[in-house]
């Protein structure tokens, strides 16, 4: 390994080192209640859900609309799993059914099981899915998240998934403990964790050399085809892990709500992560990241004030209601789709030259535009 | 001994047209064979049917003696067929390997339009192409373990791109290559698949005359580095004529001769097929 | 047999009225695609946004007045749409084309939601449309009755457009090969608005049947008629516009087969309703792995 590059990885472990520290700190020192921590956590689980389709559609050329199908049978496995099993017998939870699946599991546990139930059911799906063409791909894909919905919410099935109704009192973020003591979990920095190393797997899987033939495979099939690439070996590869991370994502985003319900897994949801993923920029892992947190902080904090009536002191109840955010945000988000499509990051990522480029760029500029 | 490719009334029938009727022909160990015709006579259909891009309508390729593809007409086909020999393959199993099947035994391809990876570098192009025989798994390439592999292929890689000039480019991207690089990238990367015979589909089109004699001169070194076979369409007939051993002609679709390129050359059904006949002969 | 059917006469009646509209929706989604290959995913949103006009234009015009204005609105609006987010990208990669659609679909929901408030609006009953009548037994609206009349209606003439009209020529044309049509001198641009529009107007008449069967319109109540109209779109061969209607019908029908699963196979249960959406998708499923072209569609091969 040459000196560089061996700098580079160097500056990428202190800035990552430096991320957790400080989301630390602020775990530590601000109220567990603070907006800042809600941001970061959500921020967080949807980073990885957005990275997990920025594999797919980004990195393999699949455009897959499943994700919010893969993100429910996470969250409703590690829901199941890790509920108690005084609770599942006791119907505080499963009030109409008797509930079928009597044991339970760690935090752990139950975020593999998540991740792999999704990862399985990825496999099935993509066994036939896969070999239709991009567009197909995508309204099958869609399909498949509505069938999975349909059927959570399915009476026969309800002694598993409770019906309709809505599961909790599993073990969310307040109530993980580091092993093999009894002291809690920070909640933000324990997802933090999970997230980041799902998404340094993600990382190591496009830099290594089934990454390339990921990349190989959305720049041209039949050149990939030709250089001996399988090409739905390597579909349903990436079709699979994707889904892991993103049922892993979904386990997540059920630990940090304390409830879960199928119904809040719709095709809005799925867009939203695209649009997302479109914002960073397809194709870019850091851009995914940024853009989940900028989207998260906007839509949770910043432009709360768009559906409260005030908003940068200006108060209008009657144009700034509810719905209001949104329509703003869905606005936004054609503005960058027309545009800017390649979105912040484009295909690179994030580096320090680059930043250092981009600075010098825009100094310069300013410094051409004070001359004139 | 057995040829290294065997074609056997290979018949390739879209809908009503027969692009390809009733080709035989073989390539012996080592020998550089071109496939020439004018245009719209077949030559990538049938080019398409040897690396799996296409199912042959009817007939039989084999690899090293070995079968890797039969086929016959099925289906709708039985009855709209019209090619020859519809009933020689009907007792056999069809097998229709797909591209990778292909290149995995061994015979390894360029495109008549350049298929780059877009995106990639020129130095990620050919690493992207030592895929295939990288002894990993999933798990091994993610954690790591198997980075003796990954410094293997980067190591040939490097090597692989010094041999074909192309290593001043390699952070470059492939398609900001000049045309004749890029041609040659295309080479490179089937290489890098680790081929016994390789199929060019015309290599010098769209060069120069002074690129076309460097690239007759880098066929056949490449031929010699590797041990190749090589099996090329080619419209250029300076470089046909100057680096094939053998020459099959193919004309709407049919064979009309094979030979030598004295032989081919002399062959009036060939000059006829390239210059035309005057129907009031 | 005339027992059972008589039984569940409901079932089939809704189902076949529910597949006409399907039809109608179906119709722009096939003819978008056979243009611009492109999933056109805000069509079901256009559809529910004719919806809401109708419930705002009603409750200050007269039916005569607004039911031809929310026609209007919903063809301007499928114009615009095509206008603001499509044409843009016209040389763009086809991925860039679909997000597009789907930023206005998440767009006019959005919208939607913010001027509802999130409510149900209550549907305007229009008169003839929404009377009831009595067929062997069964109780039904007109509108039951109606709309596979119309919709075959509809179609008729569409066909003749599109067999006899110069547009109709040249929307054939463009659908077969986009870049010649250019070269021979069809406005693309134009035809591709116009497939918009007709696309449009039939998802109006579509709103018009469909809402006054449900009664009420919420901004998420396109989506799924949407997705299954393209569901039939893709049954019938994209691209093929009787394909298109055949597939609506069929999907409605077997839909409202299954709705009425407790009654007519004698299996109790009560997530019938949710499951004949899943059905729709497991449908969609099937016929993409067995037949990819649909009914009546052709084959691409694509050139090496």
């Amino acid at each position: 390994m040459n000196r560089e590059k061996r700098n580079r990885l160097i500056v990428i472990w202190v800035g990552v080192a430096a991320v957790y520290l400080a989301v630390l700190i602020c775990e530590l020192t601000l109220r567990p209640t603070a907006m800042l921590l809600t941001v970061l956590k959500k921020g967080a689980i949807y980073s990885l859900v957005a990275v997990s389709m920025n594999l797919l559609n980004g990195f393999t050329g699949l455009f897959s609309l499943g994700q919010a199908g893969f993100m429910l049978i996470g969250a409703y496995t590690y829901a199941i799993l890790t509920m108690p099993s005084e609770v599942k017998t006791s119907q505080s939870v499963y009030k109409y059914y008797e509930c079928f699946i009597t044991f339970d599991t760690g935090v752990f546990a139950g975020l593999l099981a998540a991740g792999l139930i999704a990862a399985l059911f990825a496999f099935l799906i993509g066994w036939p899915v896969l070999r239709l063409k991009s567009d197909y791909l995508a309204i099958a894909t869609l399909g498949f998240a509505e069938i999975i919905r349909a059927i959570c919410q399915w009476d026969v099935l309800g002694p598993v998934t409770n019906g309709a109704n809505l599961l909790r009192s599993y073990i969310d973020l307040t109530r993980v403990i580091i092993p093999f003591t009894d002291i809690p979990f920070p909640p933000t920095l324990f997802v933090f964790i999970v997230s980041g190393v799902c998404i340094l797997l993600i990382v190591l899987l496009i830099n290594s050399s089934y990454g390339r033939a990921f990349k190989a495979i959305r720049d041209d099939e039949t050149a990939a085809e030709a250089m001996g690439i399988n090409l739905f070996r390597h579909k349903e590869l990436s079709f699979v892990i994707s889904s892991f991370f993103a049922g892993v994502s979904g386990a997540l985003l059920a630990m940090f709500q304390y409830t879960v319900q199928a119904q809040q897994f719709k095709t809005m949801m799925t867009y939203e992560i695209l649009l997302i993923v479109v914002i960073g920029g397809i194709g870019s892992i850091s851009g995914s990241c940024i853009a989940s947190f900028l989207y998260i902080t906007l839509s949770e904090w910043w432009l709360r004030g768009l559906d409260m009536g005030t908003f940068l002191g200006i108060n209008a109840p009657g144009i700034f209601r509810s719905g209001f955010r949104k329509l703003v945000f869905s606005l936004i988000i054609m503005v960058i789709v027309l545009f800017f499509s390649r979105g912040i990051m484009g295909d690179k990522e994030l580096s320090l030259t680059r930043m250092r480029l981009a600075f010098r760029r825009a100094s310069s500029r300013l410094r051409k535009e004070a001359h004139s | 001994m057995n040829s290294i490719l065997e074609l056997r009334n290979v018949t390739m029938q879209f809908g009503g047209v027969v692009a390809v009727n009733d080709f035989s022909m073989h390539i012996e160990e080592g020998e550089i064979v071109a496939l020439i015709g004018p245009n719209g006579a077949g030559k990538t259909t049938a080019f398409n049917c040897i690396t799996g891009v296409y199912e042959p309508t009817n007939g039989e390729i084999l690899y090293r003696g070995h079968t890797i593809a039969v086929s016959h007409p099925r289906g709708r086909m039985r009855r709209n067929y019209g090619g020859a020999h519809g009933d020689l393959y009907t007792s056999r199993r069809v097998i229709s390997p797909s591209p990778d099947e292909i290149t995995r035994l061994g015979i390894a391809r360029t495109f008549q339009n350049i298929r780059l990876f877009k995106s990639m570098t020129v130095y990620d192009n050919v690493l992207t192409a030592m895929h295939l025989r990288a002894r990993q798994n999933v798990f091994s390439a993610v954690f790591r373990i198997s980075w003796k592999e990954e410094r293997r292929m980067r190591e040939e890689t490097e090597r692989l791109l010094k041999e074909q000039d192309l290593y001043q480019y390699r952070d470059e991207k492939a398609t900001s290559l000049p045309y004749g690089k890029q041609r040659r990238l295309e080479i490179a990367r089937a290489l890098a698949t680790e081929p016994e015979l390789l199929l060019l589909d015309e290599p010098a089109a769209g060069m120069n005359p002074q690129e076309t004699r460097e690239l007759s001169a880098f066929i056949k070194e490449i031929k010699e580095r590797y041990s190749l076979s090589v099996f090329m369409i080619e419209h250029h007939m300076d470089l046909v004529m100057d680096i094939s051993d053998r020459i099959y002609v193919l004309d709407f679709g049919s064979p009309i001769a094979e030979g030598t390129p004295e032989e081919i050359q002399k062959n009036q059904r060939v000059i006829d097929a390239y210059l035309g006949v005057r129907d009031d002969v | 047999m005339a027992g059972f059917f008589h039984d569940n006469l409901s079932y089939f009646l809704s189902g076949i009225s529910v597949g006409g509209q399907y039809a109608l929706i179906a119709i722009g989604y096939t003819m978008v695609y056979g243009i611009l290959r492109l999933i056109n995913f805000a069509h079901g949103d256009v559809f529910m946004c004719a919806g809401l006009v109708m419930v705002y234009f009603s409750s200050s015009f007269p039916f005569t007045i607004s039911i031809p204005l929310v026609i209007i609105a919903t063809v301007l609006l499928g114009f615009f749409i095509e206008r603001v987010a499509y044409r843009p990208l016209r040389s763009a990669p086809r991925m860039s084309v679909m997000i597009s659609a789907i930023g206005v679909s998440y767009l006019l929901q959005n919208a939607a939601l913010y001027f509802t408030g999130g409510l149900a609006k209550v549907y305007p009953s229009i008169p003839f449309l929404s009377d009831t009548v009595v067929i062997w037994d069964a109780t039904t609206k007109m509108v039951t009755l109606v709309t596979p009349f119309l919709t075959i209606a509809l179609v008729i003439v569409l066909t003749l457009l599109i067999k006899h009209t110069k547009t109709g020529m040249a929307m054939r044309a463009v659908s077969r090969d986009f870049e010649t049509s250019q070269l021979m001198g069809i406005k693309i641009n134009s035809v591709i608005s116009m497939t918009f529009v007709i696309g449009s107007l039939l998802a109006a008449v579509a709103s018009l049947l469909y809402f006054t069967n449900y009664a009420s319109v919420t901004p998420t109540s396109g989506s799924m008629p949407g997705l299954k109209a393209f569901v039939a779109a893709v049954f019938g061969g994209i691209g093929s516009i009787p394909g298109a209607v055949i597939g609506g019908f069929i999907i409605g029908i077997c839909e409202n087969i299954i709705r009425g699963g407790s009654s007519i196979f004698n299996i109790p249960g009560t997530g019938w309703t949710t499951f004949s959406d899943a059905f729709t998708f497991a449908f969609l499923i099937v016929i993409l792995v067995v037949k990819p072209t649909g009914l009546f569609g052709e084959k691409a091969v694509d050139k090496v």
